[in-house]
């Protein structure tokens, strides 16, 4: 956000100066804005404001590479989604990037300065397992961590917004799942962070909290506060995300909008059909005229069609029952298997 | 720097709720040191305990005599004989004197060299009595020399200190050694595996602030918790304490800032509440034999005694003693309170050196 603010005062400025005044005034006008600019710290690539930089980041533990030359950026007011499945090295990424984790080579960079207090009083954190200290109150939790930061946002307002009016009096101990991560989410929130880390926040949550839990990030990304979320669940990226990254054996082997990724890898429409709907058996589908490549998953059919208009006429001459047919756009977890060859949640 | 302060005070707030809250932890270190004292009061008490005892210096005494060694012993010490009375070998005679003018001893006899000698408490009644008992013996050995010539009778003068005012700043120190290796060590270990030490490293939180405010929560607590306990146990025990109160709360306040700062080496980095509790226990209990709680180290090997000098709780009991027992102020236990400091400055500049938020 405050990238985004000096890029366009900066820009607002140079015109300004050109068009209006002399050139003595023009140069101070364009050192003026340097010094904005420069002060913001937020470094500019092409048109994007670059909040955050990851560079060649290697993270060895004995036996194994569980951070495998990891290298991004991330765009300021962005939600950027690190994705993969358990093991991927994404939780070790994101704790070298937060600086409680130390990597065995590679830099990461924010504002364009090395990781640093100001980070910790700019930055907030939404671990995937944290222990809150037991016997305190919620109110007391949120009370102590607003008086570890210089620069806070009221308390109430934490409490409205992560819905922790009616827990205020409860011990942590008796949070429920989805609670609790209300509350730590709460505590993330409180310095105003211009960038937040949410580690595989909506783990564990039945449906319903989920869904609230995403309302909750959404209205986050709205402030425009730069988000950087890992997870699994890859509807939950598709939803929130502007920029995903997917890691897999500690690599990032994809990194776009989701949209691209998708029309990048797949030009085909996926229909489902039950494998008991056939009148014959899927080895003789082409035998019967159907050309599309075709799959069977777990006692359902897949068919990759660029003509799904086509393809359901050829099924209905071919006598199909088309009552349970399915029709769906690929994403991203048909992107994550194709890349990886293996289930998300193995 | 204010900021600093901030954080540090609002650490320490939430460990001193965490820790009050804590009924069973809270009543467990309120609870320990009064039943011990209590069990001690009665085991010790004028009534259970109800006999004479006599030490003897003398290279020549039997420490576990046999049946011919008492017999053949009888012959040159009468006394001996008598039943009822319990005979302790001393080798310092300045022990036994010491012991004598706190009524820790009824009578010490030396049989050293040519001259007989004996020495009694003027005020103690057993000593008069063991006096009485010792010219009958002498007597009834030998009609022809007046009993009373055969020894040179010397008189020590002190308070009598009972074994539950001896044994109380043992008992204090234990409570405070424990509280703050386990109280500190096991709670940060805990803290780092659960996680909560790497959500304050991700606050402005330093590892100074967040170390300095554990260690005064600790401090401040067990320090509460020490005057409680000592308050609540002289209702019904009556304690005397000969020296300043102000001084032992120093004493007190010193030996628990190096137990605490011992405590924090062990927390410093593991993340194995098995490990900790190992380690924690391999410091705790050499302490607790070596350091004199419940025994003078006086008796022990000079080995063992030189090694109890280098524990921080022998150098805490012993500067309490002193304050309790014989009313020295700070100025006479300054080489204890001097020790007390080095260690806590040593062990904090350790534990601050490898101190870990989490387990990279």
């Amino acid at each position: 956000m405050v990238g985004g603010t000096a890029g366009s005062f900066t820009g607002l400025l140079l015109t300004v100066a050109i068009l209006r005044r002399g050139i003595v005034l023009q140069l101070w006008w364009i050192f003026q804005a340097a010094v904005t600019l420069e002060y913001s710290g937020v470094t500019r690539q092409g048109t994007m404001t670059i909040i955050l930089r990851v560079d060649k980041l290697v993270k060895d533990y004995p036996g194994v590479r569980a951070v495998d030359d990891v290298s991004f950026c991330i765009e300021s007011g962005s939600c950027f989604g690190l994705l993969g499945p358990n093991g991927a090295g994404k939780t070790t990424t994101l704790e070298i990037i937060e600086g409680v984790g130390r990597p065995t080579s590679g830099t990461v960079l924010y504002k364009g300065q090395p990781i640093s207090r100001r980070f910790r009083e700019e930055a907030g954190f939404l671990f995937q397992t944290t222990a809150l200290q037991e016997f305190l109150t919620v109110r007391e939790t949120l009370e102590l961590f607003y008086k570890l930061y210089e620069r806070t946002v009221p308390l109430q307002q934490i409490i409205e917004t992560c819905a922790l009016s009616e827990l205020l009096q409860r011990d942590n101990r008796k949070l429920s799942g989805g609670q609790r991560q209300r509350l730590l989410l709460g505590i993330a929130l409180i310095n105003d962070p211009q960038i937040v880390f949410l580690d595989e926040p909506t783990t564990g949550m039945d449906p319903q909290a989920r869904q609230n839990f995403w309302k909750l990030i959404d209205f986050i990304k709205q402030q425009r506060k730069t988000i950087v979320l890992t997870t699994h669940y890859m509807e939950e990226a598709q939803q929130l995300c502007d920029v995903i990254a997917i890691m897999d054996q500690g690599r990032i082997i994809a990194k776009d909008t989701p949209e691209q990724l998708l029309k990048e890898h797949f030009d085909d429409i996926l229909l489902q059909i039950p494998q008991a709907s056939f009148p014959f058996a899927v080895a003789e589908m082409k035998a019967h005229g159907i050309q599309e490549p075709c799959s069977v998953n777990g006692g359902m059919v897949d068919l990759h069609t660029r003509d799904v208009h086509k393809t359901i006429l050829n099924l209905n001459r071919l006598d199909v029952d088309l009552s349970q047919l399915v029709v769906r756009n690929r994403n991203l977890e048909d992107l994550f298997l194709k890349l990886t060859g293996k289930e998300l949640r193995a | 720097m204010r900021a600093g302060f901030r954080r540090y005070l609002a650490v320490m707030h939430a460990r001193n709720i965490e820790f009050l809250r804590d009924r069973t932890a809270l009543g467990w270190n309120l609870l320990l040191p009064v039943l011990l004292v209590a069990g001690f009061a009665f085991l010790f008490s004028e009534q259970a305990g109800e006999t004479y005892k006599v030490a003897i210096h003398g290279a020549d005494f039997p420490a576990d005599p046999s049946a011919a060694q008492r017999r053949q012993y009888v012959e040159k010490f009468p006394l001996f004989a008598m039943k009822y009375i319990k005979f302790v070998r001393i080798t310092n005679l300045q022990t036994g004197l010491h012991k004598i003018r706190h009524h820790r001893l009824d009578m010490l006899v030396s049989l050293e060299g040519g001259q007989r000698r004996y020495w009694i408490n003027a005020e103690s009644k057993k000593g008069y009595i063991l006096e009485r008992l010792l010219w009958a013996a002498e007597t009834g050995r030998s009609a022809a020399i007046p009993a009373q010539s055969r020894y040179v009778k010397q008189v020590e003068q002190g308070r009598k200190i009972r074994y539950i005012d001896w044994v109380l700043p043992g008992i204090l120190g234990m409570n405070v050694m424990f509280s703050c290796l386990f109280g500190i060590g096991y709670v940060i270990v805990r803290y780092r595996k659960m996680g909560a030490l790497k959500r304050f490293q991700a606050t402005p939180l330093t590892a100074f602030e967040f170390v300095a405010a554990q260690v005064s929560s600790r401090l401040l607590i067990i320090l509460l918790i020490t005057v409680l306990v000592f308050a609540g146990c002289n209702l019904f025990l009556d304690f005397r304490v000969y020296g300043s109160y102000l001084s032992l709360f120093v004493v007190f306040a010193l030996g628990a800032l190096s137990m605490v700062s011992l405590g924090l080496i062990v927390a410093a980095r593991t993340t194995s509440e098995e490990y900790a509790n190992g380690v924690l226990n391999l410091l705790s209990w050499p302490m607790l034999i070596f350091s004199g709680v419940w025994f003078s180290l006086e008796g022990l090997h000079p080995l063992a005694r030189s090694f109890a000098q280098w524990l921080p709780l022998t150098h805490m009991i012993d500067a309490a003693r002193a304050i309790m027992n014989d009313g020295a102020g700070l100025v006479q236990v300054s080489w204890h309170l001097l020790v007390l400091v080095i260690m806590s400055l040593v062990f904090l500049l350790f534990a601050a050196s490898i101190f870990k938020w989490d387990r990279f």
